[in-house]
């Protein structure tokens, strides 16, 4: 036992000795002992923080959720702005300084998801269907807001404002931003005219906001304006807004084109559509054209053609992606905006904030009202005075406003911190107070509720039947309406462009049938989690309605046609034959297809 | 059918103004395309439609040409189709499509939801027994499958299947195993159809015919 002690112990000291040693010939300089544990913050700070805020971010959205009644009251971009509050003051008791929304960081990074997002899922139909209407909300009403606040803030000269400052804040303060109207939105489940009404226009007037603040901002420094500078400015207009739909446009048939060939690489699928659409938002805000129009462009123009030549899974992991990042982003937006109010500089001016929170109020109003009574003559659905009502107080304020006002370069502009003070009151003002009561508001006024979507084989039959029936009756009369282009329009694309980025035999498929597949698709996978209990049973069951024709047809037994077109197999194979009786809805994938229908809606 | 002057007359012109809802600037409009279609006689016949250029890619054409001679969309008890309509049955056909005025009771919009829906009816119901039936269902399907390619009579089938299944689960629920379901009723297609607003989804805008338009 001593023997073993002795020999350890010689061992230790044989070992250290030769180890001290070796330091000390090895570094004679340094007599420190080798740190076993080291802290390097500096090398990670970056990744570090910015992994931290996101996680933040989730986790609060985690939160709220398990708070339903807090939930169902104040939505949600309230309670992130007052968490953004909170944290900005605590850094600040912590003695450091809060950071600001960087705008960099907010349109490059923050911004596209969201609006690639909306742009992807948008629902193509109501929106072409009230182009009209949107566009006029969009140009016009944002062009009468901003002139309207600029020029009544000049008549008011609160604090010696000159004309063109006014008409620049005018611009900035007056565009309703498309993250706040989704963020509101996406909880009160209004019905789809109004949703697509206030959302289409809050995308659109991005073009005009663009062009307006560039004018105002080069008018300001240059110091004078011509007649000629205004011309410029129109064209200026015409060449964002088509400049920026044109490049989206480019890009989204690349993204198609490029997705026909990937049938050999599926993983990497989802990759080419979100960098194809951050390029065309790139490319646009290189040449001061409209990036959010440019994504719009992008996402609508490649989904049809993308989401044919695409796996089952690629699409899914696209959507999931997409709505993750949109929610993050989101989530982080309203929280940076808490962290700036208590960062930045505020230069707080009480005639200047009142005038402004009431010329919004009042110049949104008098300018859908003022802009329904016109469209109303050419639309075939008129819009109500409570529609007109929804969409005023729709209007929400939010980050772009901000992040605008904070590019503006304090040298030509000294009163830009009662701007940023103003711009947040308006914003704050408009999320929260309109937010919260909107909701209500819908409720109390009665307001139509979205429709639930439920997939039905007769609907898109009978859609499809009049679609062709209008363009027919219009080619009766002789007259060239709307229906008859959009037939044109689906002749050409079925004809021409289908068939350059639709790979294999899918380009060939009708609407229809890929409607109906995708149908099918959904149902057998309702039909497998509502069996997954029960057992497959491949016996035809016993209540079974039959069709006159002398056909049996059992009731709800489903069959599975290929997804590869061309070799779509009618005939009903035996052993994957489900058995439902019509009358029960399975209740447990309820879950699955409302999950999937909310999915397009982003609510979790 | 009435016989017309040459020169439209203001008294017949109110006369249908009244019967169909149209104003009578409409009617005029609409009475030079009857008399470029029906290259100046009195009446029209299938094969003048039949002419019209823009209808020739249409996958339903046919059904649509039906829809004109079809003495159901006449008046409310017509049999049967004719070979010849005169303007008045022209027009009554086209007031199908007209929209809805902007201030209606609730029962004028239900009617008139009621009424394009006869229309639509109409146009499936070929033979004329009440009732849309399996083969008369597939048969529609197909014609709009028709133009689309060759995916054949098989998947037209197997839609058709599924959507008379959908209509019979939610018009008739539960049914015994002996039981057949006959076919679609009126009632149950108005049933099925509630999703879509139709008295705004389908019409025209008459509003905007141009006369430089209507020569070709």
């Amino acid at each position: 036992m001593r023997m073993r002690m002795m020999k350890m112990l010689l061992l230790l000291g044989l070992c250290c000795g030769p180890v001290c040693c070796g330091q000390n010939q090895s570094d004679p300089r340094d007599q420190r002992v080798f740190p076993v544990l080291s802290v390097n913050y500096d090398y990670v700070q970056m990744p570090f923080e910015v992994s931290l805020w996101i996680l933040l971010a989730s986790l609060l959205k985690l939160g709220f959720h398990l708070l339903p009644r807090l939930s169902a009251v104040v939505p949600e971009s309230c309670l992130l702005i007052v968490v953004g509050l909170l944290v900005g003051g605590l850094i600040r008791v912590m003695g450091k300084k809060p950071p600001v929304l960087d705008s960099q960081l907010f349109f490059l990074c923050l911004l596209p998801p969201i609006i690639l997002d909306a742009g992807y899922f948008l629902p193509l139909r109501p929106f072409t269907e009230n182009a009209g209407t949107i566009l006029s909300f969009a140009v016009l009403g944002t062009l009468w807001n901003t002139f309207f606040t600029g020029a009544l803030l000049y008549a008011c000269r609160p604090a010696a404002l000159e004309l063109l400052p006014c008409l620049l804040f005018g611009s900035i303060v007056s565009a309703v931003d498309p993250v706040a109207v989704l963020a509101v939105f996406e909880e009160i489940h209004i019905n789809e005219l109004l949703h697509i009404l206030v959302f289409g226009e809050s995308l659109l007037n991005d073009a005009v906001t663009v062009v307006l603040y560039h004018l105002f901002e080069e008018f300001a420094h240059a110091g004078e304006v011509t007649a000629g500078d205004v011309f410029l400015g129109v064209v200026c207009f015409f060449v964002v807004a088509l400049g920026g739909v044109l490049v989206g446009g480019v890009y989204g048939v690349l993204a198609a084109f490029t997705s026909r060939f990937t049938s050999h690489t599926r993983v990497i699928e989802p990759l080419f559509v979100f960098l194809y659409s951050y390029m065309a938002y790139l490319s646009a805000e290189v040449f001061h054209l409209s990036g959010i129009m440019a994504l719009i462009a992008c996402g609508v123009i490649m989904r049809p053609y993308v989401e044919a030549n695409i796996s089952h899974k690629s699409y899914t992991t696209i959507k999931y992606f997409l709505k993750m990042w949109s929610s993050v982003s989101e989530t982080l937006i309203f929280v940076f905006l808490g962290v700036s109010t208590v960062a930045g500089p505020h230069a707080w001016n009480w005639t200047f904030v009142t005038i402004t929170i009431v010329l919004c109020l009042l110049s949104r109003v008098l300018g859908v009202v003022g802009l329904t009574f016109i469209i109303n003559k050419y639309r075939m659905v008129k819009l109500s005075g409570k529609d007109q009502f929804i969409v005023a107080y729709g209007g929400l304020r939010g980050a772009i406003a901000f992040s605008l006002a904070f590019l503006l370069s304090s040298d030509d502009f000294p009163m830009k911190d009662m701007f940023l003070t103003a711009i947040i009151t308006v914003i704050f003002f408009t999320v929260f107070v309109q937010g919260m009561t909107i909701r209500p508001l819908v409720d109390l006024l009665a307001v139509k509720k979205r429709k639930e979507s439920k997939c039905s084989i007769n609907e898109e039959i009978h859609t499809q039947f009049l679609e062709h029936l209008l363009a027919g009756i219009e080619g009766v009369c002789g007259h060239y309406g709307h229906h008859h282009w959009r037939d044109k329009l689906n002749r050409f694309n079925k004809r021409y462009i289908k068939r350059c980025l639709i790979g294999g035999e899918r380009s060939q498929e009708p609407q229809l049938v890929s409607f109906y597949n995708k149908m099918e698709l959904k149902q057998a996978l309702m039909l497998l989690e509502s069996n997954s209990s029960a057992n497959l049973s491949t016996a035809v069951t016993a209540a079974a309605p039959r069709l006159e024709s002398g056909e049996r047809l059992r009731s709800g037994s489903f069959f599975f046609s290929e997804r590869s077109a061309g070799e779509v197999n009618a005939r009903r194979k035996p052993s994957v034959k489900f058995s439902l009786e019509p009358p029960k809805p399975p209740r447990g994938p309820e879950h699955l297809l409302e999950e999937d229908e909310e999915l397009m809606h982003r609510r979790h | 059918m009435g016989s017309f002057q040459s020169l439209p007359d203001d008294h017949q012109y109110r006369t249908l103004s009244q019967k169909t809802g149209f104003s009578l600037e409409q009617i005029a409009i609409l009475h030079n395309r009857f008399k470029q279609l029906s290259q100046n006689e009195e009446t029209l016949r299938r094969d003048d439609l039949k002419t019209i250029q823009d209808l020739e890619s249409n996958p339903i054409r046919s059904q649509i040409i039906e829809a004109f001679f079809d003495r159901r969309n006449f008046q409310k008890d017509g049999v049967g189709s004719v070979e010849e309509i005169g303007f008045e049955e022209f027009l009554t056909v086209m007031s199908y499509f007209r929209a809805p005025a902007h201030h209606i009771t609730e029962e004028q919009r239900e009617e008139m939801r009621r009424a394009k829906l006869r229309f639509l009816f109409n146009m499936h119901d070929t033979d004329n027994d009440g009732t849309i039936t399996l083969e008369e269902y597939r048969h529609v399907v197909e014609e709009l499958l028709s133009r689309s390619g060759a995916l054949g009579r098989e998947t037209a089938k197997g839609i058709a299947d599924a959507a008379m299944l959908e209509v019979a689960s939610i018009s008739v629920g539960p049914m015994a195993p002996d039981e057949f379901y006959e076919g679609i009723t009126f009632e149950h297609f108005l049933k099925i159809l509630k999703g879509i607003e139709i008295e705004t989804t389908m019409h025209i805008h008459f509003l905007n015919m141009d006369t430089s338009v209507l020569c070709k």
